[in-house]
C-alpha cells in the first residue's frame, strides 16, 4: 500500500447563482480595494488514501468527489495531488486559526 | 384499519415531531424510522421530514443520503411507494437523485423563516389531491438553501410534464418571481416543490406539517397531510403502486 495525499477543489459551475461569491464581491469596496470581480466561492477537501497504486488512488477520489464532495449539477470539482510527507501529522497544527467551521 | 406513515428521523432531524403530530391530526398512525435501519417496517408512505439531517455538514441532505434508512427509502420509491421529502427531506432526495433538481444558498443568503403562500400546480397528485381548488395555501418556511435549480432544459421538462407540483404565490396566486418577497429564496420559476417523473416521490421547500392546526397559525397545509395519508390508504388496500403517471 502507498499513501496518497490529495486536495479535492469544489467550485460552482459557471452560470449557477453564487450568492456567497457576490457578498465577497460586494464587500471588496469596503476595503478600497477595485479591479476584482467574478469571486466565485468554493470548497477544499484535502484527505489521504491508502491504495496499491497512484492509479488506483485517483479511482478512489474521483468516485468520491463525484458522489460525495460535489454535486454535479451544481458544481464542478478539480483533484489536485499533494506532497504526501508526513501530512496527516502535520495536519493537526496547519489549520489556520482563522478557520471555523461553516453553518447553514 | 389505520393507515401506517413512516417519519425518518436522522441525528439532527427536529420537525419529525410536526410531522408525526400532522400524521395524528390526519388520522393516520406515525412509525418513526431510525436512520440505521434499512427496513421501513412496512410502512405505507414515508416522510422524510425538516431539520439539519447529520449538521447538513458538505452539502444540505448529502451525508443522510448514503444511510441505510435512505437504501430503503429509495428501493420503496423505486417499487411505487409515496415518499414526501419536506425541507430539509426535499434536500436529502434531491441529493439522492429521487426528485429532480437541487436545492441552493438562498440567493439573499439569509436563514429564512416566515410564513409564505405556495399554490398546488395539481390538484390530481397524489399529495394534492385533497387540496380541493387551486388557491394559496398558507404555511412557513424555515431554511438558509431553498433555492431551487436546475438548467432550463430541465426546467421545461418538468413543466411539460406536470412535475412542477408547488410554486410560491403573492397573495392574488400568481407566481413569485425571484427578487420578490413571497418567492422565500430565489427559486427558480417559482418552484416550491416538485415530484420525479413517476409522481409517486415529492419534495417541498415549505412545511404543510407545521401548519396542520389552526392554532398553529395555519391549517392550511393539512389538505397536503391528508392527500399523502389517503393515497397512502389507497395502496395499503391494494398493495399495488399506486396508478398515478405524470401526464
Amino acid at each position: 500500500m502507498v499513501t496518497f495525499r490529495y486536495a479535492v477543489n469544489v467550485t460552482p459551475r459557471p452560470g449557477i447563482l453564487d450568492p456567497q461569491g457576490r457578498a465577497v464581491e460586494a464587500s471588496l469596496g469596503h476595503l478600497g480595494i477595485e479591479g476584482v470581480s467574478d469571486v466565485r466561492v468554493g470548497r477544499r477537501v484535502e484527505l489521504t488514501v491508502d491504495a496499491a497504486s497512484e492509479p488506483a488512488a485517483r479511482e478512489v477520489i474521483d468516485r468520491l468527489a463525484s458522489e460525495l464532495l460535489s454535486n454535479p449539477l451544481i458544481e464542478a470539482y478539480a483533484v489536485e495531488q499533494l506532497a504526501a510527507t508526513s501530512s496527516r501529522r502535520s495536519d493537526a497544527t496547519s489549520v489556520p486559526a482563522s478557520e471555523s467551521p461553516t453553518s447553514s | 384499519m389505520t393507515v401506517r406513515v413512516g417519519v425518518v428521523v436522522f441525528p439532527g432531524s427536529n420537525r419529525d415531531i410536526d410531522a408525526v403530530n400532522a400524521l395524528q391530526v390526519a388520522g393516520a398512525e406515525p412509525v418513526r424510522l431510525w436512520h440505521e435501519q434499512a427496513s421501513l417496517d412496512g410502512v405505507a408512505a414515508v416522510i422524510v421530514p425538516g431539520g439539519f439531517a447529520y449538521g447538513d455538514y458538505l452539502r444540505a441532505g448529502v451525508i443522510a443520503r448514503f444511510s441505510p434508512i435512505m437504501r430503503g427509502v429509495a428501493d420503496f420509491a423505486g417499487r411505487g411507494g409515496l415518499v414526501f421529502g419536506i425541507c430539509n427531506g426535499f434536500q436529502v432526495l434531491a441529493e439522492a437523485g429521487l426528485v429532480p433538481g437541487a436545492l441552493l444558498r438562498n440567493r439573499g443568503l439569509r436563514f429564512v423563516c416566515r410564513q409564505i403562500a405556495i399554490a398546488p400546480e395539481r390538484i390530481d397528485s397524489p399529495f394534492t389531491r385533497l387540496v380541493g381548488e387551486r388557491r394559496p395555501l398558507r404555511m412557513p418556511v424555515a431554511h438558509g438553501e431553498g433555492c431551487y435549480f436546475a438548467d432550463p432544459q430541465t426546467l421545461d421538462d418538468l413543466e411539460r410534464d406536470g412535475q412542477v407540483l408547488f410554486r410560491y404565490v403573492h397573495d392574488d396566486g400568481t407566481p413569485a418571481e425571484p427578487g420578490d418577497r413571497a418567492n422565500p429564496n430565489g427559486s427558480l420559476r417559482a418552484i416550491a416543490g416538485v415530484s420525479n417523473a413517476a409522481g409517486n416521490v415529492a419534495g417541498l421547500m415549505p412545511h404543510p406539517e407545521t401548519a396542520s392546526e389552526a392554532i398553529l397559525g395555519s391549517d392550511d397545509g393539512l389538505a397536503i397531510i391528508r392527500s399523502l395519508v389517503a393515497s397512502a390508504a389507497e395502496r395499503q388496500a391494494s398493495d399495488r403502486p399506486l396508478e398515478f403517471a405524470a401526464r
